[in-house]
């Protein structure tokens, strides 16, 4: 995948923002509009418009009902703040296009849509050049396209929006939607059940190695709206699968929602490889809009010697509140957390991993790298639990914060609890801003102040960029470059 | 943030009885204080470990809420105890200035001792709130804010008795104070509120031992504070012991204000009490002021016992060190949260923070929470957690030594809380230590590993 273009923009409406961030324009298409707000009659034509059976709607009216009860209690525990969020002032349903259902192949996209991914380097055509990643392109609340479908059929895989799943693939959505995240789990994670409108279905038969990456790419389009995208990815038995999920959104003035749930699960000697670029719009320099990003994101090692591993790179958003967390639940699984969270002038992140050991000798390792400067303040919080039954359980953690200028903010909180004397558990954080030697050092051969820099920090994240597939760290660095511009020199 | 559990009510008689009837009562400035700080207990209640309170995230104070605990006034404190008893039990010395403390109250047959203030002043606090009224005045509650802890706001509405040490500018205590708070088994169950100050003055130096011990099984509730004035240049060592009785309740909440070269050095051992909560807040209030804080929790049985460490880096070239050392056997529990915080413009800060734990028992747990809060970007911070058994390699080398499993065990054990007692600079203290925490610690339930 190519590294995005600087796109000139065209001019600004009034709702828009004036910033740097270059994927912030907006595309004016027909939109199929749901009302503000939220009620069990919005959550109902949520599951018209996607034409669900009747035991999903039912699901998601149980969800509704238990959001009800949280009487708008959101999580206050995290280092964030922000004004309270409307819930009745937000669009839950955004669908491209006034036909009913997506299209069913690429000539039946809006060439609109197709320019607008293309603008955003996720190039929809199958042609040589993203040859090896298959796209689900999902705007607002719907699938818009699904690349290399053949492809994947052909191996038996099955990769498609998850509307299409929940109508194709009952059996499935139905035994695992919500088992590594029930619709109680937490306010965002309910709110999410009840109105989830599109994110991928991935389902991975036993013994296959996906031949090629899998991908989503996220974009919010329109204005006033959340997005609240579901993804449900199970690797059957000795399969493997690589998925890759990348984010952006127009530049507006307000504060957009988006609450995901993504679910893993893994079976015996099975492994998922999830990678995210977030790179929401993270507002203006003075901390004008910006996407509000409060996902749950949790994988379940169900199976004997499986793997899940979850590498991030945060950069965008106005707030992120996010821990993609791994239950090890089978003997001998694995849970890796890979991070780099960087913020800058007014971003807030809170984010980090739970590694919860239940199987013997499960293994999980993290690391986080947080970068804060302008006016920004970043959190790692982990939690890593030990239960009785884990055995030989292993973790090793290691979270460093770099700070850049004096008005930032880096916080780590590692929560550690250990309830089996067997565990071997290590925890390691350091704080400290780049050394004024290693920038001299730097000039000294000709390096730029910023340029050494952008040598220090990347050097400084270079442990998670190795995590990521080529095209992705390539395209990691650059963002982390982009989001950095004006922080240092 | 602190969800009340409205039990406060309780208290409340032996509140109107204190205020009717003490003697130091007949200082208004005092009175206030307790008014205050009793409107602010019934207000905050007892904190409860609710999501989103992080400073009891692993501790439930149901038990003390529930309890009906009372602190009767006629308790007669030089006949609680004998003083051989006391001799044997708590750390003493009779070249050091002893001060016991019965049920809350100063004792003074049972105190002693040879040692000698050496200009500083070394009283009981009902004394001093008597004598030097001024004084205590400036510092009392200064440090130890009745607003946001619900335990703090309960000792202070019920203050009547505990220490006061105060060192003149350039003086220094030549010999060790030591606190010795005792509770009996007279009239249960029952609370006691020790409260100690210790106000350094300029480039002075002190020493003092603070220790709570139970002289009974039953049920009962210490609710202490501590608060620690160390002005310019002068260095505070303190150490404290924590050893109530298995069924015994103590919250315990230290606050330290550090002024412009300032020096503090604790050293923290906590064995005793059922359920025990041993608080510590430092505040690093000038460049130059510079802290150390050690140590040791062992638990066994079904203790629960929470340390829970903050650091306030409040301004530039300021240090801190620390580091805490859990032995947990049985079904026991511990907690530790270490808090630091870097503030804004607390430039060149240097702060480590490490907590290490060896379990023992299958059903034992540590729950650690080591924080960072930095606001500074020129700053040195690093925090390490650990928990684990012992190594086994280490101990098959020294089995196939010809040491058996419990002598090399043994061994171990002792060589990891050795680290802790070694920081005492006292030598009878830490003689002392060596003793009562060698015999605290567990040996019996190390697991024979066949496979480990």
């Amino acid at each position: 995948m190519s590294t995005p273009r600087v796109i000139s923009r065209g001019a600004t409406t009034s709702s828009e923002l004036d910033s740097d961030y270059k994927w912030g324009f907006t595309i004016d298409i027909e939109t199929d509009l749901a009302p503000k707000g939220l009620s069990e009659d919005i959550v109902r034509l949520i599951s018209d418009k996607k034409e669900e059976p009747e035991w999903m709607l039912e699901w998601r009216l149980k969800a509704f009902r238990h959001w009800v009860k949280l009487d708008q209690e959101e999580p206050k525990w995290a280092q964030i703040h922000h004004p309270p969020i409307d819930f009745q002032d937000i669009h839950y349903y955004a669908a491209p296009g006034s036909k009913k259902g997506g299209p069913k192949s690429l000539d039946e996209v809006d060439p609109e849509i197709l320019e607008a991914f293309e603008k955003l380097g996720i190039p929809l055509a199958e042609r040589e050049k993203l040859a090896g990643v298959a796209v689900d392109a999902v705007i607002d609340s719907v699938s818009v396209a699904t690349t290399y479908q053949e492809t994947l059929e052909k191996a038996g895989i099955i990769f498609c929006p998850i509307s299409e799943a929940i109508k194709n693939h009952p059996d499935l959505v139905k035994k695992y939607m919500g088992s590594v995240v029930p619709y109680t789990d937490n306010f965002y994670a309910t709110l999410n059940s009840a109105v989830f409108s599109d994110g991928s279905f991935v389902y991975i038969p036993k013994g296959v190695r996906c031949p090629i990456e899998l991908m989503t790419y996220f974009r919010i389009n329109q204005a006033d709206s959340g997005q609240f995208e579901r993804t449900l990815i199970i690797a059957d038995e000795g399969s493997y699968v690589s998925y890759l999920e990348g984010c952006t959104a127009p530049a507006r003035k307000k504060s957009q929602l988006h609450a995901a749930v993504v679910e893993l699960i893994t079976m015996d000697d099975a492994e998922i490889k999830y990678s995210t670029l977030q790179n929401w719009f993270p507002g203006d320099k003075d901390g004008n809009g910006g996407v509000y990003n409060f996902v749950t994101k949790r994988g379940k090692a169900l199976g004997r010697n499986s793997k899940i591993s979850w590498t991030q790179v945060e950069t965008g958003s106005a707030i992120t509140w996010k821990y993609p967390s791994v239950i090890l639940q089978g003997d001998n699984s694995v849970g890796e957390f890979y991070s780099v969270a960087l913020v800058n002038n007014h971003q807030q992140a809170d984010t980090g991993t739970k590694m919860i050991h239940i199987g013997k000798n499960t293994k999980s390792t993290i690391m986080a790298k947080g970068i804060s400067a302008g006016k920004a303040s970043s959190t790692y919080r982990g939690l890593v639990k030990i239960m009785p039954s884990a055995e030989g359980a292993r973790n090793f953690t290691q979270c460093d914060s770099l700070l850049i200028g004096d008005q930032c903010g880096a916080h780590t909180v590692p929560y550690i609890e250990v309830r089996n004397p067997t565990a071997q558990i290590e925890h390691e954080a350091s704080t400290s801003k780049v050394s004024d030697d290693e920038v001299f050092y730097c000039q000294q051969r000709g390096i730029s102040v910023e340029d050494a820099h952008f040598m220090i920090i990347n050097g400084f994240c270079r442990s998670i960029f190795q995590e990521l597939p080529f095209e992705f760290a390539m395209e990691a660095s650059q963002l982390l470059k982009v989001s950095l511009e004006g922080a240092v020199g | 943030m602190t969800q009340a559990l409205s039990r406060t009510d309780t208290y409340l008689p032996d509140f109107q009885a204190l205020q009717r009837t003490a003697e130091t009562g007949g200082q208004t400035w005092l009175r206030e204080m307790r008014d205050n700080a009793w409107s602010s207990f019934s207000h905050l209640g007892f904190p409860t470990a609710r999501r989103g309170n992080e400073k009891w995230k692993y501790t439930s104070v149901r038990a003390i809420a529930y309890a009906d605990f009372s602190h009767p006034q006629d308790l007669d404190p030089d006949t609680g105890a004998g003083a051989a008893e006391l001799k044997r039990i708590a750390p003493w010395n009779d070249d050091w200035m002893n001060l016991v403390f019965v049920d809350g109250r100063f004792s003074k047959v049972l105190s002693g001792g040879t040692g000698n203030a050496n200009g500083a002043r070394v009283t009981s606090l009902a004394d001093a709130i008597r004598s030097d009224g001024e004084l205590v005045q400036e510092y009392l509650g200064r440090y130890a804010s009745v607003e946001d802890d619900g335990f703090t706001a309960l000792n202070t509405a019920f203050l009547e008795d505990g220490a006061f040490i105060h060192v003149p500018d350039g003086q220094s205590t030549s010999s060790v104070v030591n606190l010795v708070y005792v509770t009996t088994g007279r009239s249960q169950p029952r609370v006691s509120y020790p409260r100690t100050l210790v106000v350094a003055g300029r480039n002075s130096r002190t020493t003092f031992v603070e220790s709570y011990i139970g002289l009974c099984q039953e049920p009962y509730f210490t609710d202490a504070v501590t608060e620690i004035v160390a002005q310019e240049g002068s260095r505070v060592e303190h150490y404290r012991l924590l050893m109530e009785s298995t069924q015994a309740f103590h919250v315990g909440h230290c606050l330290v204000y550090q002024a412009k070269d300032s020096e503090y050095e604790s050293a923290s051992f906590s064995m005793g009490a059922g359920l025990g909560r041993n608080e510590f807040e430092v505040l690093l209030d000038a460049p130059g002021a510079s802290c150390s804080l050690n140590g040791l929790y062992l638990t066994t049985g079904t203790q629960h016992l929470d340390n829970m460490i903050s650091i306030d880096h409040a301004k530039p070239h300021t240090k801190s060190r620390l580091l805490y050392k859990g032995i947990l056997d049985g079904k026991s529990r511990a907690v530790f949260g270490g808090t630091v915080l870097v503030r804004k413009d607390a430039q060149k800060a240097d702060a480590r923070q490490t907590d290490k734990n060896l379990l023992l028992s299958d059903e034992a747990e540590i729950d650690s929470k080591p924080s960072l809060f930095i606001y500074a970007d020129d700053v040195q911070c690093s925090h390490g957690a650990t928990a684990g058994h012992m190594d086994d390699n280490t101990l098959f080398y020294m089995r196939s030594r010809g040491l058996d499993l419990e002598a090399a065990s043994r061994m171990l054990i002792q060589a990891f809380a050795r680290e802790i007692i070694d920081t005492v600079q006292l030598q009878p203290l830490r003689d002392y230590l060596d003793k009562i925490v060698l015999e605290a610690l567990p040996t019996a339930s190390i697991r024979l590993g066949g496979g480990s």
